[in-house]
Parts: C-alpha cells; structure tokens; sequence
C-alpha cells in the first residue's frame, strides 16, 4: 500500500476514538470536527517522514487539542507561536501520558459520540447521516451520493441535525448503568438502520449501497469491542456479517433481485458467513435471548443451508414465533409466512397473513408475499392483483422488475 | 530450529483496509510461503477472526469464561493449540481440560483460515 494508504487506513480507525475524546472537551460536534481536522493534516505532515505513532488515537486526540487552543490563544494574543514541529515532535511521549484513558472512559466517549446521532427528534435519515459524518467520516459529497440527493442538500440536511443537538444540550456526565443500556439500544438500533439504508435502499437506483452496509459493520465490530459481554451487540454485528455475506448474489447483473433460493451459495462470504456463526455462537451462551440474535440465528440457519431444500424451514418458523413474542409486528409475522409456507403449505400461510390485510395495505412485501403465495395455490387471477398492487407501492426499479418477472410467469401459465 | 511468527497489528486498522489491499498483503505473503512449502519448511498458518469473536477462560480453581480478548498485560504469550470443535461450548470445554489446575489464561478464538503446512518433522 502507498504511503498515504496505510495512514488512511489508521486514520479512519483511529476517527471514533479521537472524535469522541474531541468532544468531551469541546462539547461541541463543529470545533471537535475542526480539531480532528487539523490533527490530521498534520498527521499527513508528520507520518509518512517518521512513521505511524504507537497510539494513533492518543496522537490524533492530544494534536487536535492542542491545535485548537494553539488557536485560541493565537487570536486573543497575536503572539508567534512555535512551529508546527515544535508542537508535534514531542508529541508521542506527553500524548500516551495525557491520554491513556482508562478503557472505560473511552467506552463513554464513544458511545456518546454515537448517542448523538441517535437523539429522539432526529428523523431516522438524518441519524444515520450524521453518524457517517462524524463517526465514519464519510464527506458530506460521498454520503450525499448513498442518499442520491444533492450535495447542498445533505449538507443543509447535516447542518440541521447539527443545530437540533446544539440546541438540545447534550448530556455529558458519565452515563449511569440504565442510562448506558438505553444508550447502546439506541446506538443499535442506529446502526441496524443505517445497514438497512444500504441493503435495501429505500428509493431510486441502487437497490443495494455497499459502502453503507460495510459501515454498519464497522460499527457494529466497534460496539462489541467496546461491550464484549453484550449477547444483543453479538446479535447485531452477526446479523449484519450474515446478511452481507449474500450480498453480491442477491442482484443479477441486470441489477434484477435474486431470491435467496435461486442466489449463488457457492459465492456467498463464507469468511463473513463463519464470523457471523461464531458471534452467535458466542451471544447463546448467555441465554439472554434477544430480536438481534433471534434474526441472525435465522440468518444462519439460511447460510447453513448447502442448498435452498436443506433449508431447516421448521426451525425458522419456531424462531420467527420467538421473534413475534419478543417484537410483536404484522412484518415479523408476514416474514414467518414465507417459513410456514415451505414447512406447511401454502394454504396455512396464507391463513397466517390474512389478518395482516389491512395494516400492511401499503407494504409493498406484502402483496408480492400474497401474490407469490396465490400463485403457488394456482389462484391466478388473485395472485394478478396482489402483484399489480405490489409494482403500485414498490420503491426501487429492481422491486418492481422482480413482481414484473412474476406476473410475466402468470401470464404465460394463463 | 522451528520457529513460530506472530503477526501483531492495529485491527482496526486493517479492518479499514479495502479489500484490494487485503488481498495485496495476503498474495504477497503466499509468494513467500508457496516457496516455503515446497522446500517441506511451512508448518501450519492460519488467520485469526477478529478480536470480537473471541472468549476468554481464566484458570484456577473455579474458572471463569469471559466474553472479549485476552487483554491483560502483565502475562506474555506462551503458546497455543489448534482444536476442532463442534460449538464453542465444546471448545471452551476442552480449554478448561487442558488447563486444569493451571494458572493464567486461554484465549479462545475461531479460525478464519487453517492451512496445515507441508512440514515433516520429529517433535521437538
């Protein structure tokens, strides 16, 4: 790798860290920003001429700091200053002192960074864009491409959500133990929906927006460093791994959905696949069972499978049950649907999603799982319908070419 | 003599590598050991999964399974086994085996790749 390739790298690694530590001090998102800017720029100085510090993060922490407050005084007194290497050359020695936090004060840190960008009036898009602006540090033209809107528009719609926090004054004592767990819920939760983001974009071109699924799993990965006990966060980061391991099979090359029976198993992740199945081997241990790990057990049991008629449907369905009892919803329940369909027939799982008619009227993976269900009972003529209101409500190009490639079957059995 | 090398590095670091770039690193690591092998002086590699994956059992008298990396520094690495196991639990099981009535502890972590190696040699 260049140069500028490995420090990259350890500066993306280090960016959570930093930021949070950043914030704590300024208490405020836009000058931790800065001060995180600045330490970069001279890490870019420094780095490539005498290497990567021992502790990047400490390095990123104790130069931005002091760049900014080099800053302040720098305007209230207008006095020369040391040059920049002056302040930087002995910088590796005082920063690992100054900034050895315990593993703990850096866990508060970091989750505080993330809570942020979690807070309760924040629309979940802005969330999610928040977080990939300061935690990831994606550019506002790079998170504007994922959202496909403008770039002015993500930077007004960031802007915003900036100002929605200022104004709300954040909390920045240590949080107590309930106020911690309700943090990390939130966090996942974030973290959940910005995967989601990218595994089934909600709306234009691209159904599928990697870079924001890999992301998630950054973050994911970066939680459970932070909470190695927490069987949920297990759940979480093994639910992401196994969803994205299916990834490049899920699109065909028209960019066509692809049904988890019909995708390529032998280019499924197996790398992610095995991480994903030791996470969750890991999280049952606990026996603290939870919405994560219930859908990621599923996930595996999917990645398992050699070939779609190994599938433990049966199993699947009891899951789906214990998914239904822990987070009662007429999408968990239409998603069991498909297991009992394999399990016990088309007939009882359209029994089962009958009642869901009306709250689900608008859902567009509702009529395609009605549809597909009709058409497996050979109810053409309804299955038509339940398709038809499906393309209605689909919100990608690929959603509605796949209910299209289902009507085009009926039409040729008609 | 034989002799074991133990890569060390910032995981998030190398998490944050683009594939290419893992890719980059593993190819030009496999020249260097394609040739080992073929001379018989490869002994096992293998790739460890991320720390995230891994459990912890401190001996003595009641053992205790922790969640996460071994992450004290006072103690140094001093060896490790290959185990194939069925589940975790199994392989946690057979740790505690192994270090009955030691003191220290196990780190456990899973595999992301085996290969056994082509060295055919006496026990040391």
């Amino acid at each position: 790798m260049s140069e500028l390739g490995w420090i990259d790298a350890a500066l993306k690694a280090a960016r959570p860290q930093a930021m949070a530590a950043l914030l704590r001090y300024f208490r405020d998102l836009d000058q931790a920003e800065e001060a995180f800017q600045e330490a970069c720029l001279r890490a870019l100085k420094h780095w490539p001429g005498q290497g990567p510090p021992r502790d990047p993060a400490s390095w990123l922490i104790f130069v931005g700091r002091n760049a900014a407050l080099d800053d302040a005084r720098r305007r209230q007194r207008q006095v020369a200053l040391p040059d920049d290497d002056v302040l930087v050359d002995d910088e590796d020695a005082e920063a690992t002192q100054a900034e050895r936090l315990d593993n703990n004060q850096y866990r508060d840190d970091i989750l505080r960074l993330l809570f942020i960008c979690c807070h309760p009036e924040l629309p979940a898009t802005q969330q999610i864009a928040l977080a990939l602006r300061i935690v990831s540090g994606l550019s506002v033209a790079e998170i504007a491409r994922a959202f496909l809107v403008s770039d002015a528009a993500m930077e007004q719609r960031i802007t915003r959500a900036k100002r929605r926090i200022a104004e709300s004054g954040q909390e920045f004592a240590t949080p107590g133990a309930v106020e911690r767990a309700e943090r990390l819920g939130a966090v996942a939760a974030m973290i959940y929906l910005l995967f989601n983001e990218g595994y089934a974009a909600s709306g234009g071109e691209a159904h599928i927006r990697l870079p924001l699924c890999e992301e998630a799993i950054r973050l994911a990965r970066l939680l459970l460093r932070l909470f190695p006990a927490e069987p949920e966060i297990m759940g979480l980061a093994a639910l992401l791994l196994l969803q994205h391991a299916r990834s490049k099979t899920r699109l065909d090359a028209d960019g066509a959905i692809v049904l988890l029976e019909d995708q390529d198993r032998g280019r499924w992740d197996a790398d992610l696949i095995n991480e994903g199945c030791a996470l969750i081997d890991k999280a049952m241990r606990h026996r603290r069972t939870g919405p994560y790990q219930v859908q990621a057990a599923i996930a595996a049991l999917h990645s398992r499978a050699k070939r779609p008629d190994d599938t433990d449907w049966a199993q699947i369905d009891l899951l789906y049950a214990t998914l239904e009892r822990l987070t009662p919803s007429p999408v968990v329940t239409l998603n069991r649907a498909v297991a009992v369909s394999k399990a016990q027939g088309p007939e009882a799982a359209l029994a089962l999603i009958a009642p869901l008619a009306a709250p689900l009227s608008g859902y567009f993976h509702f009529h395609g799982v009605q549809g597909a269900l009709l058409q497996q009972l050979g109810r053409a003529e309804e299955a038509r319908i339940a398709f038809d209101r499906a393309i209605a409500l689909a919100r990608t190009p690929a959603e509605a070419a796949h209910i299209r490639l289902n009507l085009d079957r009926l039409q040729k059995r008609g | 003599m034989l002799y074991a090398i133990l890569c060390y590095n910032d995981e998030a670091a190398v998490e944050a590598w683009p594939k290419a770039k893992d890719d980059a690193v593993i190819a030009h690591r496999r020249q260097v050991t394609d040739r080992l092998a073929e001379a018989g002086k490869l002994g096992p590699v293998l790739r460890l999964m991320p720390t995230t994956a891994a459990t912890s059992l401190r001996h003595g008298p009641d053992p205790l399974v922790l969640d996460g990396p071994f992450a004290e520094t006072k103690e140094q690495l001093l060896g490790f086994y290959v185990i194939d196991c069925a589940s975790l639990e199994e392989a946690i099981e057979t740790a505690k085996q192994i270090g009955a009535s030691d003191t220290g502890t196990f780190e456990i972590r899973p595999l992301r790749y085996f290969s056994a190696g082509s060295l055919q040699k006496e026990p040391v």
